[in-house]
Parts: C-alpha cells; structure tokens; sequence
C-alpha cells in the first residue's frame, strides 16, 4: 500500500520508455498525468469538502445539515455543482468585461499551482524544488490579485470595498505567515519541503515551535479569507464583497479556488509542524490526508465560533501583536540553535 | 499626496443586515463613516389609515403587525388604550396572563435581538442558539392562541380564551432552563473577546442626545437613565410585581446589548410571580358589540414595549371607528440616532449600531 502510487508513477514511464520515448519525453508525460492527478484531487477535495463545511456547520449549529440526496446528504454538493454550470453566467454592462471574466480563473489556476511543492507522500511530490516553501509563500500571495481583479472589475462599491479590504488584510498576514515559517526553515536549514519533512523525523515542529505555530495558523486563516477574518466577503457588511457580481459557474470558481487554498494551506502546515505524511502503520499518503482534514476541521470550528473581527482592529492585530511576536519567535530561535550547538546537544 | 474622495454607499433596502427595508445612505471616506441618512418607508402599509376604516374591536390583529417580533405588545397597548377611553374593567385573571403574555413577548424579542446582533456581527451561530430558545415561546403562544407570531390574542375587555393546562408546564420549565441558556449566550457571544471588540465604546448616545431625540426603551436604559414606564406610569398590573430596572453607564453598544441580556432575567421574575399568583376567573368582560366612544374623546396611552415607549393616540368621533388612530413607534425615534452614533466609526459599526438599536421596521413605518 505504501507504494501503490509511485509504483503506478513508475510503471507508467517504464512503459512509455518501452515505447521508445526517451527519458527526457517520459517524464514530460509524467508531469502531465501528475497534474492531471492534481486537478482531480482538487475537485474530489473540495466536493468532499463542501459536504464537510455543511455537516460541521450544522452539527455546530443544531443542525442537521443535508441529509436528503444520497447517505447522509453526501450528493448535495453534485447536485449545486450541476445546479451552478447550468446558471446563467450574467456579465453585468458597466463592468470591466476582460479582468471581470479573467479574474476566477486566473485565482482556481493559482490556488492549484499550489499543489506542485506539497509533498503528499513519501516520493510524491511534482516538483522537489530547493526553494519549495519561498514558491508556495509567494504563489499564495498572487491570489490577492486576483481578488483585486475581480473587485476592480466588477465595478460595484462593495466589491470594490471587499477587494480593497482583502488586498490590506492579505499584504499585511503575508509578513507574520512568512517569518513565522522561517523558525522551522531555520531548524530545518532547508526550504525544501521534502528535508523539513524528514528533519522531522524523531520530533514535530509543532513542539519546537508553538509560537510560530500559533502565528502561523492566525495569519493562515486570514489569508485564506476565512472566519474570523472574511473581511473581503463579509456577507452581513459587504453583501458578498468581491463576490457580490458573481453568478454561476464564474462564482463557483472562486468558492472552489478558496477551498483549495484551505486544502493547500492545511497541507502546508502539515508538512511544517506536524511530521508532514510521516507516521506509524499506515501508509505515508494517508497519513497526510489525516492530518489535513484535521487541520481543516479546526479552520472550520473557528469560522462557525467566532464573530467577524473590525476592518482596523485587524490591521493593528497584524502589526502591532503578530508581526512583534513572530520576529522575536524568529530571535529567540536563533539564539536557542546556537546554545544548543554550543551545548553540543544539536 | 494622493487625492482621494468621498463616495455614498447604500446600505439596503436589499441588504442583508437591514432587519427589513431599511435604507441608510452612508456618506464614505474609505472605510470611514462621514455621515449615515436613513431612509424609511419601505415596509410602509398604511396601518394608521387602515385604523380609520375598522371598528375598534377589528383594528385588534392589525396592532399585531407593528411589532411582529413582540406581538403581544402591540395588542396590548392597543387593547388598553380603547379600554381606558371606554372605562372598561378587566377581570384579574386576565391582567395577569396579558402580563404573562407581554413578559414572554419581550423575551423573544430579545432573543430575536441577541441572535440577530451575533449574526450581523458575523456570529452565525448565535442565532441559532437563540431562536431555538425563542422556538419555544413561539410554542406557548401557539398553545394559547393558535398564532405563533402575529397573535392576536388581546381582546377589548380581555383575552381571547384561557391558557390550556399544558400552558403552565411549558412556561415554568422555560423559565427554569433560562439561566442555562443565558450561560450558553455568555459563553458563545458575551464572553468572545472578538465581540467586545465591536461593540465596546461603538456608537456611544450620550444620555443628553437620547433625551433630545426621544429615544426610549432598552437604548435609553443603556444611557444610564432610569426611566421604565412599567415603573414610572405603571399600567395594567405592572405595580403589583418586583422587578428592577438594568441600567447601563456608557449608552454604547455593549451597553444596549447587556441591558437586553438582563431584561430578559427581570421578565423571566416578573413571569414567575405573575404564574404563581394567578387567580381563577372570568377572561373577558362583557363589552358591547358595537364600541362607540363619544365624538371628541381623544386618549393617549402608553406601555413599555421590547423596542420603548410604544404610544397609541386614539381620536373619536362618535362612530364605531376610530376618526385618527396614530402609533408613537419606538422603532422609529430610535432609528434616527443612527446618524449620530455612526458618524466617525467604520463601515462595520453601522453594521453593530442598526443591530443594538434593534429597530423592526414594521413597526417604525407602520
């Protein structure tokens, strides 16, 4: 079980070399299924996720959520799915028709480049890049374009509000998320997410570093534009805010771009604090879809507890408390690694 | 230096957090508010004029409709007033079970109030706790009178019909699960630290405006000024019974919201003492069909409802209906401190301060 999909992975280029591809060619069409992989996981995630936002919500709330369409209501969501493609896809006039119809595209496209650096088990993983955490640090980032975009081109004051808010919030939680990263870089002493799993072999990072932990999963959270900080939509205040022109598929898309974002940043932190895809008895793949969705149910408890925070007290709450806090995380580490090494204990 | 300008943006009448068809016209420097002007009128049905062409008895369901949060309310009011003009006697039984009635309506209204500022706040689930708890009052008054929420269940001269047996069971176990229930309000939204960020020291009244303006009820309370009229004008029974009047300090949101929260406590006291010395008896006085109070009487009569000082101005003319019917709407008065509580916060707390004046826009434009 362990090596079921390397093994395919394998086969698969073995074959296509005994067609008489070269090895240069048999890896390109590897690539490709493997991206085709992602884009599958993608959907399969989020279809699965749905469900499970619905389920927790309702249990958090006396609920009972969806239980008509299949067991458990688990075929709701293929049925909005189908219900959302069939919609009318209304481009209102006055708007910025290019950005307007570009912009949930280019954030799904985004959220989905994520995917390449995860390592979602032990050998899988599309592309090991030496820098892997400075590329899914800074493709994370690109999604706060693309929420300009979309507010900028709907040419609606609520949207433009929602994507105004959405730019401040996320440029200002870039900067703890980041430094809060760079504690457990620098234990590591790699970006590569593949040695930071490794490197975490005999003990989590999450024990070595709960503060970074800690500012890590706040700045996550608004990052990914969730409750507590849904700033940029804010149905009770902005009506849908960057959303609120949205109809149909084109609206889905962005719905289906966050919960992939949720699904890559709950994967991330994962991979940095919590032993990535290793663990005892099972194999390496489930390990990391285990830890995920728990991670995942904890973004959801918090979204379905907590009211929505103030426009400025978020501002100061990132600046004043989170930035200070994760800088001296990133001090303290510093000078904790060199007694360690000077204790010889490292 | 970057020239920027001020922009208008409407909130509602389609809008998720306008409790209704409210309009506020908020003037916008970024995220600042520069000035709020609130538009009324949009849940407008003539009620005042539809007074006009009913007989007195009539009027009695559309009463009902001004408050449909607090139904109770509004037919009681509306119920005494006659009363009063046509020097009608209630019979005991019946003044207590208004009380009993009234009581448990102000507590759903603040229910309704809680829950629906924890969701305009972005707490969705705080008002699901809330209106499973009001779920149950909405059963009494389902039990009593048939209507869950426009029950028109005052009558001129008395109530409809008796409470049933299984009445006083459902009423005293709500109130003996209440403070459970407050604890868990305490604990999902009280005592969220995120909360009180919003509301503390947000759309602060001072106590010398909310005079100006006229506002009443729980809003005023939070200012600090004792002023209850089951307390200062007693009507119906009310000085029969122990209660206290919660007070805030500051007039701020928070303060609204915990002068409601404790509301609910003293009617839940007022309920219990009304329950435990209920008498047996008639329900309603004989009144004759046809009501008809000399030309020229004219009569104000006034009772503390969940939103204030809920006022009915009654002219007759020597018909059997009324020649001008005219409703003080707390809701209405209260809204138009909106204004000046909004200037000079964020978009949010336009938000924060709609949801803790507790405006129903039935009621406030009628």
């Amino acid at each position: 079980m362990e090596h079921w999909f390397t093994d395919i992975a394998q086969a698969l280029v073995n074959w296509l070399m005994g067609l008489g591809l070269s090895a240069g060619w048999a890896d390109f069409v590897l690539l490709i299924v493997q991206w085709l992989c992602i884009v599958m996981i993608v959907t399969i995630n989020v279809i699965i996720l749905i469900w499970l936002e619905r389920k927790v919500s309702g249990f958090i709330q006396l609920r009972l959520g969806p239980n008509r369409l299949g067991p458990y209501g688990a075929f709701q969501t293929i049925a909005d799915a189908i219900k959302l493609l069939t919609k009318e896809d209304i481009i209102p006039s006055r708007t910025d028709k290019w950005i307007f119809m570009t912009a949930p595209l280019f954030f799904i496209v985004v959220s989905v480049m994520l995917y390449a650096v995860i390592p979602m088990g032990d050998g899988m993983q599309v592309v090991d890049f030496n820098v892997g955490l400075l590329y899914f640090i800074s493709i994370g980032s690109l999604s706060t374009i693309c929420l300009l975009m979309a507010g900028w081109g709907s040419n609606n004051k609520w949207s433009m509000l929602g994507a105004m808010r959405a730019v401040a919030q996320m440029i200002s939680y870039e900067i703890p998320l980041a430094i809060s990263l760079l504690g457990v870089v620098m234990i590591a002493g790699s970006l590569r997410l593949s040695d930071i799993v490794v490197a975490q072999g005999n003990i989590w990072f999450v024990l070595l570093q709960p503060i970074a932990f800690i500012t890590y999963f706040i700045a996550a959270t608004a990052e990914l534009n969730r409750g507590p900080f849904d700033m940029p939509e804010a149905e009770q205040e902005l009506t849908a805010g960057a959303y609120t022109e949205y109809t149909g598929m084109r609206w889905a898309l962005f719905f289906l771009a966050e919960y992939t974002n949720l699904v890559a940043v709950s994967a991330l932190c994962a991979t940095m604090f919590f032993g990535g895809w290793q663990g005892p008895g099972l194999p390496s793949w489930l390990w990391i879809i285990i830890k995920t969705y728990l991670i995942m149910l904890v973004f959801m408890w918090m979204k379905w507890t907590f009211p929505r925070i103030r426009m400025d007290h978020l501002m100061s709450f990132s600046w004043k408390i989170l930035l200070p806090v994760s800088l001296a995380n990133l001090v303290l580490t510093g000078f904790g690694l060199e007694f360690f090494k000077w204790m010889g204990w490292w | 230096m970057l020239q920027t300008d001020q922009y208008i943006i409407n909130i509602g009448p389609q809008h998720p957090s306008t409790h209704g068809g409210l309009h506020v016209e908020a003037l916008m420097d970024g995220e600042n508010v520069v000035d709020a002007i609130v538009h009324l009128g949009y849940v407008h049905r003539s009620i005042e004029k539809i007074a006009e062409s009913r007989t007195y008895p009539q009027f009695v369901p559309y009463a009902s409709r001004l408050d449909y949060l607090a139904s109770h309310l509004p037919t009681l009011g509306y119920c005494q007033a006659v009363e009063k003009m046509m020097g009608i006697e209630v019979p005991e039984r019946a003044e207590y079970l208004r009380v009993i009635m009234a009581e448990f309506s102000r507590i759903s209204s603040h229910l309704i109030f809680i829950g629906s500022m924890a969701i305009d706040l972005g707490a969705t689930t705080g008002l699901i706790y809330c209106l499973r708890d009001r779920e149950r009052i909405m059963d009494m008054f389902e039990m009593t009178s048939g209507q869950r929420m426009i029950a028109s269940y005052m009558r001129i001269g008395g109530i409809a019909e008796d409470v049933p047996e299984t009445f006083y069971a459902a009423a005293r176990s709500f109130l003996d699960d209440l403070p459970q229930m407050i604890d868990e309000y305490n604990g999902l939204i009280t005592g969220n630290e995120i909360l009180q960020c919003r509301i503390k020291g947000v759309g602060t009244l001072s106590a010398e405006d909310a005079i100006a303006y006229g506002v009443t009820g729980p809003n005023l309370r939070a200012c600090g000024i004792d002023y209850d009229i089951r307390k200062a004008e007693p009507y119906g029974i009310y000085d029969r019974f122990e209660f206290d009047v919660p007070l805030g300090t500051k007039g701020d949101s928070w303060n609204r919201y915990i002068v409601r929260l404790e509301e609910i406590k003293e009617s839940a006291r007022i309920i219990e003492q009304a329950l435990d010395a209920l008498p047996q008896g008639d329900i309603r006085t004989k009144v004759p069909r046809v009501l008809k109070p000399e030309s020229g009487w004219e009569i104000y009569h006034r009772i503390e409802s969940s939103k204030g000082e809920l006022g009915y101005y009654i002219v007759a003319d020597g018909g059997n209906k009324p020649y001008r019917l005219h409703v003080r709407a707390p809701s209405f008065i209260n809204l138009m401190v909106l204004p000046i509580i909004s200037r000079g916060g964020k978009l949010q707390d336009i938000i924060a301060n709609i949801a803790t004046l507790d405006p129903v826009l039935g009621e406030s434009d009628r």
